[in-house]
Parts: C-alpha cells; structure tokens; sequence
C-alpha cells in the first residue's frame, strides 16, 4: 500500500478515478442480487439443497454412526435387517456406519485440491494478462504442457513415483486444474486489462501486485466462482475416482471411494455397499454442477448453453 | 495458410517433446535409486544390478532420458519391471483394445449429441429442450465410475435387466471385436459422459446461428425448415462442437483408465492401474507417453479441422 495510491482508503480524494470510487456500493449490491437470482431459480434450490445435505452427512455422519465403522459385526455381505440398517459390507462391517464415516474424506480432499487449482489458476491467469507478451507466451505454453495429460494420467503418474499420499494427490489433482482455471481467466482478464481504470491506477503508480489483485481480480470474480464450482465437481469426481481405483487412501479408511472399490465384487448379492456412496457422490456433484449452473445465468443473465 | 500449419504442427511437436520430459522426470522423481524403489524387499545385489543396467541408472540424467527418448521413437519402450518383458509387447494388445472401445464410442456419441444438441436448439424452450438440457447438466456432473456402476447395475445383475456381462472378460488371445458384447457397457458409459458436453456446445451455438438475419432471411425466402436447418444454420454452428468433439475424444484417452477399471477391460486404462499398482515405471512411462501423444494429435487434428470447415479461416493470410 504505497502512499500515492490512496484510492480506496480516501474515496473523498478528487483526484480518484471515478470508477475507483464508485465500484464498491456497486459491487457488494451485485454480489446479494447474484446470490438471490442463483437461490431463486429451481436448479439453483436442488443444487443447494442436495449440497447442503451431503455436506451435512458428512460433517454430522460420524456422530450418529451405530457402530464402529472398521468393527467386524456381522457375516461378509449380511443383508439389512435388525441393527444393520444397510447391512453389511463384504467384510463383515456396518455399511451405514462406513458411509456416515467416508464423506468427510471426499468433501475435504475435493475441497482443498479446489482451493490449490484455482487459487494457482488465478494467479498465473491474472499475471499473464496483465503482464502480456513474453510472460503471456510463457505461461501459457507450460499450461499448454499440462493439459495435454488427461488429469487422471497426471494423478497416476505422480503416485508411482511417490507413492499413494494423501497430500500428494490433492496436490497434483489441484495442480492439474490450475493450467485449466488460468485460460479462463486469462481470457476475462483480458478485456478488463484495456479499460480506462486500470491505465488510472497505473498512473498514479499503484504497485503491480495491488493492480493485479485489487483492481482486476474483482473484475472476474463471475468467471472465478463459476470455475471454483466447475473444478470442484470435477474434483470430486477426480478424487473419488482415485481412491476408487485403490491408488489414493488405503484401507480400512472409510471413504465413499474406497467403499465402493471393497464391495463392488459382490453388487449382486449385497449392492448397498456400493449404491450408498454412490448416492453420495452422485448428489454431491449434480448438487455442486446445479449450483455452479444457476450461478453462471444469473450472472451472465441469459440463457447458457455451455459450462 | 501454410505458414500457420507449420507453425501449429511444430508447436505440437515441442509440446510433445516437453510431455516425454515431464513422463521422463517421473523416474528421477523416484526416492533413492529407482531400482531398489522397484524391487523393494525382492531387491539382491545381483538383481539390483541387472535392473540398473537395464534402466541405464548409471548414466547422467540427460544421457537416460536421450536413450529412453530414441528408443520410443523407434517403437521401443523398455523392459517392464514387472514383467520382465518388453513393454511393447505387454501394451500392444490393450492399446488395439481402448482404440477401438474409444472408436465404437467416438462414432456413435459425436453425431448423436451434434444431433440432440441441434434437436435442442429447434425446441428451444419447449419441454423437450428443458428435459433433455437439465438431463444433460446432471449427466454432466456425474464421474465416470458412478455411471458405469449405475448400468452394472441396470443392465448386467439381477436387479433390472441382465442383458450384458457385468465384466468386460476378453479371451486371451482375443482382442475387443471378437467379443463384442463386452464392448457394450464401457462403450455405453463413454458415450453418457461425453455426449452432454457435445450437445450444450452445439445447443448454444445453434441457438444463436438460428437467432442471426441469414436464417431469418432463408426463411422468409420461403425454404423448408429442415434445409433451413441442416444446410444453412448447422455448417455455421458446428466449429465448436468439433473443438469440444476432439477435446472429448482426448479425454477419452484418459477417462477409459476408470472406465475399463470398473469393467475389467482389458485395455491400457486396467493396464496403467495395474502397471501404477506395481509400481511399473517404463510401463507407466509408456502409457502416459502414448496417452499424451493421442491427447496432443487429437487436438492438431481438431485445430486444422477447425481450419478446413471454417472459410474465413481457410482464406486467411495466417
């Protein structure tokens, strides 16, 4: 925050461009009319609702799990009945109480790897805007790089040769989606790079760092949220996937993934095991994509084709 | 034009030259000497020098990874660590297997979302349009492996309706079109999860072509619907759909790993996760190279197609 750049903290002072002193009011009135658009249409509230509850399961699950998630209880693949709600899986163990258990992993994995790709994504797309030229070519040609690996090939790639860590993979499943954000946005960073406001606050000297994230970052916050919920669900596809095919957590951790991977030999004689967590993702990512979608119309307000 | 071919060829050229660096690197990344990380407790002296030898860990990084490098270029991956063989041979049945499991699903599920996307368009608004835009959303939104699931379990146990093998079993010896009932379901489960893509791509810029003067006035000149339609509006509205078709089909050479790992498809995808499992570096090496090479020529071909069906494009100085 240098002394000439007193725009914000000062929006009495005359010299201030008037987009800098108005764009506030403006913005946070913008932000609560999106939030009651996206709330008002119908895939909006299904999206919500369906996140809302799985999130809920996962957070509350294992408080009102009846059993030991990794206890031996009953026989292998014991259909429902008496205090086995869902019966048992093909171990032996509660399949009510390993699904109450296994979202939290899912939804915290997910969350972070969205967090890394799109905070990275952010970054590098925003600088290579701004920046242009040599910078631009550069960092568009290294994403260029990681995109031509499908996610999962990356994912699986890093896991031989580090070995199935937790991190690692939220790591790499969130570095992966971050040459993916930047293009994104790069191109709506683009078009606000060339308005009058940005030239203002380079004028009066405001540092690079403070014309990236405070004057063009709230510029694309749209395109930001619409991503941030797009790699989310993929995320959550991604992750789950990986544990699913037995390359992310190891047993006996309970998580949606795995869960479907230990029981997914014996679908025909006890398919709880399996079509639980398969509920679970299902609504968790129809939720999250629902929400994401009603999100992008309202704040693009006409009808959108197209993720 | 030329110049830009060049160009865009050469460019993929030094894409795929950066991807066998980055595969390469997996090796380096490796705690330790890579040998003793491949064999692990199995590893004796004896047989930890004879798997040096064989990876050229004794020589510099950039001596390895040129001697890796020419070696695939002349159609030699290696020897699989676990195995023992060469990797050609253990990958060269799967890959004929995923291609034509990418094939079968390509063929069928780009015409019929180009088409469902342009039926869309037509019933804007209609029921019809809501139902089939809010399907293709929740399909969207769905992993590969809970789609593939959910048809084992409509069309391949008790439940429903047991109409297909629940695992895709191919016959030694065999390859995927000798068998072609187990094609059926993993082909069916790429096709759900890339046609919502292809038909809201062509749904949105259909509706926008069929919004523009020339339509109104092809109508106005008095030409049948269909003719409207098919030879004048869907020409101009399909570039995107063939850029969103080839990103698909590029993401099919990735999404078969879970899809044939669901269904015990013998192809490279069950091969990879058997080869990431053992810890089968030159096999993991090979298949992501060739995963990225298909990802890398599949988008050129989609960049010049973009050119050949685009007049503008075709004309242009670039």
């Amino acid at each position: 925050m240098s002394a000439i750049s007193p725009d914000m903290e000062n929006p009495g002072d005359p010299t201030a461009a008037p987009e800098l002193v108005s764009a506030p009011p403006i913005r946070s009135r913008q932000w609560l009319t999106l939030l009651k658009s996206t709330v008002g249409q119908t895939r909006g509230q299904i999206g919500l609702t369906f996140v809302i509850v799985i999130v809920g399961f996962a957070l509350l699950g294992p408080l009102f799990a009846p059993h030991n998630p990794n206890a031996f209880i009953a026989f292998p693949n014991q259909a429902p009945g008496g205090h086995l709600l869902f019966g048992a899986d093909a171990l032996g163990r509660d399949v009510w109480s390993r699904f109450l258990h296994g979202g939290w992993t899912v939804l915290y994995m997910s969350l972070s790897a969205t967090l890394i790709g799109v905070g990275i994504g952010l970054a590098v797309g925003l600088s290579a805007a701004y920046l242009g030229g040599v910078w631009d070519e550069i960092l568009m040609r290294i994403a260029d790089v990681f995109m031509a690996f499908p996610q999962i090939v990356l994912a699986l790639l890093v896991v031989t040769a580090l070995g199935p860590k937790v991190y690692l993979i939220i790591l790499v499943v969130g570095i992966s989606h971050a040459p993916r954000v930047a293009r994104v946005i790069r191109g709506a960073a683009q078009q606000v790079v060339e308005r009058d406001f940005i030239k203002a606050a380079e004028a009066v000297g405001e540092p690079r760092r403070r014309v990236i994230f405070g004057e063009l970052l709230p510029n694309v916050t749209s395109p930001l949220m619409v991503e941030f919920g797009l790699r989310w669900t993929y995320s959550i596809g991604l992750i789950a996937g990986i544990n699913f095919l037995g390359l992310g957590l190891q047993p006996p951790q309970s998580d949606w993934g795995l869960m479907i991977n230990d029981n997914r030999l014996s679908l025909t004689v006890q398919p709880w095991g399996v079509l639980l967590p398969i509920i679970g993702i299902a609504m968790l990512t129809i939720g999250a994509n629902l929400l994401t979608d009603a999100y992008a119309r309202s704040a693009i307000g006409i009808n959108r084709g197209e993720d | 034009m030329t110049r830009f071919l060049i160009r865009r060829v050469l460019l993929g050229i030094l894409i795929l030259l950066l991807v066998s660096i980055v595969v390469f690197s997996a090796t380096q990344a490796l705690p330790g000497n890579a040998a003793q990380a491949i064999l692990g407790r199995q590893a004796t002296p004896a047989r930890l020098k004879a798997l040096t030898d064989q990876l050229h860990l004794n020589q510099s990084a950039p001596a390895q990874y040129w001697h890796w490098l020419s070696g695939i270029v002349r159609g030699h991956f290696g020897t699989s660590a676990a195995t023992q063989g060469p990797v050609t041979k253990l990958i060269s049945g799967p890959l004929a297997n995923s291609a034509f499991l990418v094939a079968i699903s390509a063929i069928i599920a780009i015409p019929l979302s180009i088409g469902l996307g342009v039926w869309m368009a037509v019933k804007r608004d209609k029921p019809a349009d809501h139902i089939l835009s809010t399907g293709t959303l929740v399909l969207a939104a769905l992993p590969e492996f809970v789609i593939g699931i959910a048809l084992t379990l409509l069309l391949a146990t008790k439940y429903v309706w047991r109409a297909f093998p629940a695992v895709s079993i191919i016959p030694p010896g065999d390859h995927a079109w000798d068998v072609p009932k187990v094609v059926v379901l993993p082909a069916l489960t790429l096709i759900l999860a890339v046609t919502p893509y292809i038909s809201r791509i062509m749904r949105a810029s259909m509706v926008e072509v069929l919004h523009s003067d020339y339509v109104t006035m092809a109508r106005l000149k008095g030409l049948s619907n269909r003719t409207v339609v098919w030879r004048h509006a869907v020409p101009n509205a399909i570039v995107p759909a063939i850029q969103v078709s080839a990103l698909q089909l590029a993401y099919m050479a990735g999404g078969v790993v879970i899809v044939e790992y669901v269904f015990g498809y013998n192809g490279v995808g069950s091969q990879l996760v058997t080869a990431v499992t053992n810890r089968d570096i030159p096999t993991v090496q090979a298949l992501a190279m060739i995963i990225g090479a298909v990802y890398v020529v599949v988008n050129l071909v989609a960049d010049l197609l973009t050119i050949v069906v685009t007049p503008r494009l075709r004309t242009a100085g670039r």
